[in-house]
């Protein structure tokens, strides 16, 4: 509230609730700019949101829907892309039951509007190395541990975000990403994957097929198993940063399987998305 | 019931706190567990969040939204760290 309009209305000061209200900040009206099918089940929607701040690689948003009667839903979804500007890259999965998520992948087309709320979270993100983005000032906080990179599904939308922004940033630091998938089709960003993870380039990329494996794939599709962890991860004894993003207990397997493993928990950030 | 973590808090929170509140790490009144409010455990259902210590399940912070009003209690933390800068 701005201090003219709270002389103007002082009479209202005596009650509480005048005084309490607080306007909703951070909330913005975004464009949908287009949407085309990611995966049999999944959409890609750039977004063109009025006054997006930029965000960090690995943030999220929160999605509002409402509906005529007033009734609201709220969802949250992982940002696909980083840096600065007010485009936004969304890369929604459709949960069956979902009372979102139907409409993001299925309904939503360009120009309409959506009102989302973000960047949000400070905590499962990851920022190219400022001392290699020539700033001598931070050699002394450097962080040179590798940093590796593990996803259940869907949960490899804000993964993709750091792997792209660390590639953008030609940072130094090692990067690995192990990828659990249902099968080829699943695969999220493969093109932009692929491109990350060719010859001379910024990723390890490590693909776990759960359903359906590629022709002439070497082991048969399976779930992850603490054995194909511990061979795809970044020992412990490298001491990496590891960022776990998936099903709730996709996750929960794979950190505690990681703590088996001798990696120190508190260099393991995780985030679940619930689901099944 | 399924649950998330903190970090879905991140914009509930913001209604409340001014800084990113799932960064600050809170100490947990019921076994002394000090975390970053992303490792909490969340429970949501339509009557509102309720916000859980991950080491031993006691209940930090309960949340409730409705279209005109938020309210938030924190009955289970006992001290919240802001780190500056």
């Amino acid at each position: 509230m701005s201090e003219a309009t709270a002389q103007t209305t002082a009479p209202a000061a005596a009650s509480a609730a005048a005084v309490l209200a607080v306007p909703r900040s951070g909330w913005h009206v975004a464009t949908v700019a287009s949407t085309r099918r990611e995966t049999p089940n999944a959409a890609r929607i750039e977004l063109e949101v009025d006054g997006w701040p930029g965000n960090a690689a690995g943030q999220h948003l929160d999605v509002r829907l409402t509906a005529p009667d007033g009734y609201t839903a709220t969802r949250s979804y992982s940002i696909a892309s980083s840096g600065t500007g007010t485009h936004v890259t969304l890369a929604v999965d459709k949960l069956p039951d979902g009372e979102v998520s139907p409409y993001l992948v299925d309904e939503v087309r360009a120009g309409d509007m959506l009102e989302v709320h973000g960047p949000l979270g400070a905590f499962f993100v990851w920022a190219p190395d400022a001392a290699a983005a020539g700033d001598p000032a931070a050699d002394a906080t450097r962080d040179t541990r590798p940093v590796q990179l593990i996803a259940g599904g869907s949960g490899v939308v804000p993964l993709f975000a750091m792997a792209a922004a660390h590639d953008a940033a030609e940072d130094p630091t090692p990067f690995r990403l192990l990828y659990s998938v249902r099968s080829p089709d699943d695969v999220y960003f493969a093109d932009a994957l692929r491109r990350l993870a060719a010859a001379s380039a910024s990723l390890q990329l490590d693909l776990v097929y759960t359903r359906r494996a590629p022709e002439g794939w070497p082991s048969p599709p399976a779930r992850i198993t603490r054995d194909v962890l511990e061979a795809a991860v970044i020992p412990a004894a490298e001491r990496p940063r590891v960022f776990v993003c998936g099903s709730t207990g996709f996750v929960e397997r794979v950190a505690d399987w990681l703590v088996e493993l001798g990696h120190d928990a508190r260099s393991i950030r995780t985030e679940r998305y619930g689901g099944t | 019931m399924q649950h998330v973590d903190g970090n879905a808090l991140a914009g509930p929170l913001a209604e409340f706190f001014s800084f990113d509140m799932t960064t600050a790490t809170a100490r947990c009144n019921g076994c002394g567990a000090i975390g970053e409010l992303a490792r909490a455990m969340v429970y949501r259902s339509g009557a509102g969040t309720v916000v859980r210590c991950s080491a031993c399940d006691h209940v930090l912070a309960t949340l409730v939204e409705t279209a005109d009003r938020a309210w938030i209690g924190l009955s289970g933390i006992s001290a919240i760290e802001v780190r500056r800068g």
